[in-house]
């Protein structure tokens, strides 16, 4: 086997979301020297954009915040922010990485003071948020921001703004001379972690989503009910403002669908059960969710959960998958289909949709360099062929944060594994 | 033994088999998940003429409610728009098996006798192989009396401004009553058709014996 082995002993984690930080934490904390990969400015992703886990309904902040502390104690793991892989040369054990990273343009001087944020007057779309607000175009990518330093968005670049911010920065962190930068990066092995997307929710025709303002996606609700989200945590509806108290959950929408993805998406039953938890907790005088279902997938044993909700009077459970939206003339959606209890044709409107959408694994369609096997979905398999390149996460399967962090665990000992051959080889 | 007869001993309770195996796309039957979707895409209302919409019409096959499914007029009532398989998740050709449960309903001398679709599709049927043509004022003159001679003259007074209105255009020739227009080859078709039928008969018993 010694033959295969080479002399690289390094871990190398793409993407640093809720797995990524998992993987490379584990592998970390066994002794290994981890080189973590995130594209966007800060580590955390999906994850740190909802407002509260399901079953328990705690904050994220909460268990991002235990692995952020993990970070900052183990020099083992360096992170690489901004970064992208561009391509994987060579066999197990011993891999060249190539990795392109963005400019910041903000050094490690930065103290997150905000100076460079307030003499800033450019405001650019808030992708935390997933765009449904704004923020200034020198900016912290979200509260809990690791690494806490600011970002200059590169369209101010070269305009007075920029000029403005790096005058109002006291620490000399603003360096509007940092360019793009390609590295090279040995690794003996890599996990693969680069999670999921929303599904396009607008390639769902009959529901409308791109053209009525209140249609919304499941990511985006989590925004509206969260503190820090465009609204300040009120769930008031795009449109015109209004408060949104009778909220439609539509359940697959665009899961479990061979027009769309065959997969089941496995966590937006328990998304939608949860979110009829934050309409509660905003309303609780006349506040009222209706999930239309076509069955809930309340999986193993989140069934409890799925009870508690039942048991609530204020939502209301139809079985039917809605067969469109329309608007009426207060630009309420209209919610179109047939209760499949009954088989009888409703047309009920509320003052807001929310689409439980669907998982697309982020390596979809994405050219991952090197030879990746995938199944039909786009999820990495695990198999022989792929060397030494592990998915985790939701790059491997629709997971819930719970189920990724196993799967990451998973993929950091199969890691763990190649690098030790290496190592005894070496010996 | 009516064919009836011979497939209901044949498959038992087993209705889900018997339409998988004798309907045209029957064996897509089980890929029901049960969404609905595909009565909520439905144009027509099934309400006032559906009787049971098409995901139900399936759960009531794999139900073996046998007498009920063949009897209905429900599938007949399909007007072949295709927003059922355009947005089916499953891929169900739900169209084309609305289409095969009433043939097979047909076939088995079960579908409902003066249901209008199938009342209509065996006039034009008629109409249209007796002489290789249509004859328009034939067809809708059959139409008319469907329900007896008296509404067949009622229908045809109310009818009577668009009659006229068409003969005044020349679309429409009161002549066509007696014989009217033909095909060339009129034997020609006639053969082509017996022999159609002959392959079909062996084919359809072949199915059911087999």
């Amino acid at each position: 086997m010694t033959e295969h082995v080479a002399t690289n002993e390094t871990i190398l984690v793409v993407g640093g979301g809720i797995s990524g930080m998992t993987a490379a934490l584990e592998a970390a904390e066994t002794g290994k020297n981890v080189v973590l990969v995130e594209k966007n400015p800060a580590l955390g992703g999906r994850t740190s954009q909802l407002y509260r886990y399901f079953p328990k309904l705690c904050h994220p902040i909460c268990g991002l915040e235990i692995n952020q502390r993990r970070l900052k104690n183990n020099p083992r793991v360096r992170v690489l922010t901004l970064a992208e892989v561009s391509g994987i040369e060579g066999d197990a054990g011993n891999y060249t990485v190539t990795v392109k990273v963005k400019p910041r343009y903000v050094n490690e001087n930065c103290t997150a003071c905000g100076d460079c944020g307030r003499a800033v007057e450019t405001m650019v779309d808030d992708p935390f948020n997933y765009n449904l607000g704004q923020h200034k175009a020198a900016y912290l990518p979200n509260a809990m921001a690791y690494p806490q330093r600011y970002v200059l968005d590169p369209a101010i670049i070269g305009s007075a703004d920029a000029d403005r911010a790096k005058a109002a920065c006291k620490y000399g962190a603003i360096d509007l001379d940092m360019q793009e930068e390609t590295i090279q990066v040995k690794a003996g092995a890599v996990v693969w972690a680069t999670g999921w997307q929303p599904y396009d929710a607008a390639k769902i025709q009959p529901y409308g989503y791109d053209r009525f303002k209140n249609v919304i996606t499941s990511v985006e609700f989590e925004r509206l009910a969260d503190i820090h989200g465009p609204t300040g945590g009120k769930i008031l509806r795009p449109s015109d403002g209004k408060e949104a108290k009778n909220i439609a959950f539509i359940q697959c929408a665009g899961s479990r669908d061979e027009n769309h993805l065959r997969h089941c998406s496995r966590i937006c039953c328990m998304a939608s059960l949860k979110q009829t938890h934050y309409v509660r907790e905003a309303y609780p005088e006349d506040g009222k969710s209706t999930i239309y279902y076509i069955d809930i997938r309340a999986i193993d044993r989140f069934e409890d959960f799925y009870q508690k909700v039942q048991a609530d009077p204020s939502v209301n459970f139809i079985k039917s998958k809605v067969a469109k939206i329309t608007e009426d003339e207060h630009g309420n959606p209209v919610c179109h289909g047939v209760n499949t209890e009954g088989y009888k044709r409703y047309t009920t409107p509320h003052d807001l949709v929310v689409l439980a959408v669907g998982m697309e694994p982020s390596v979809k369609g994405v050219n991952i360099p090197g030879h990746i096997v995938a199944d039909s979905s786009g999820f990495i398999e695990a198999d022989p062929a792929n060397g030494a390149v592990f998915g985790a996460g939701c790059a491997s399967n629709a997971l819930d944060v719970n189920r990724a962090v196993q799967s990451a665990t998973a993929a950091a000992l199969r890691a763990i594994q190649v690098v030790n051959k290496v190592a005894k080889a070496e010996a | 033994m009516s064919a009836n007869t011979a497939v209901a001993a044949k498959y038992r309770n087993n209705f889900l088999k018997e339409i998988e195996e004798q309907v045209e796309m029957g064996d897509w039957v089980k890929m029901c998940m049960q969404c609905g979707v595909c009565s909520g895409s439905c144009p027509t209302n099934f309400q006032g003429a559906w009787e049971h919409p098409p995901q139900e019409l399936f759960m009531m096959i794999r139900a073996g409610k046998r007498e009920e499914v063949l009897t209905t007029s429900s599938m007949w009532n399909c007007t072949s728009c295709y927003n059922c398989i355009v947005r089916c998740p499953r891929k169900l050709p739900i169209t084309h098996i609305m289409h095969g449960i009433a043939e097979y309903a047909h076939r088995l001398g079960m579908a409902p006798k003066l249901q209008p679709t199938r009342f209509f599709s065996g006039l034009f049927w008629k109409n249209a192989t007796k002489t290789g043509r249509v004859n328009e004022l034939k067809l809708s003159m059959g139409l008319y009396f469907k329900d007896g001679f008296v509404q067949g003259i009622k229908n045809g007074m109310a009818m009577q401004a668009v009659a006229l209105g068409l003969v005044k255009a020349k679309r429409l020739n009161v002549m066509e009553l007696f014989g009217g227009h033909k095909c060339k080859d009129q034997k020609g078709i006639q053969a082509m058709l017996k022999k159609a039928y002959e392959i079909e008969r062996s084919r359809k018993t072949a199915r059911i014996a087999g």
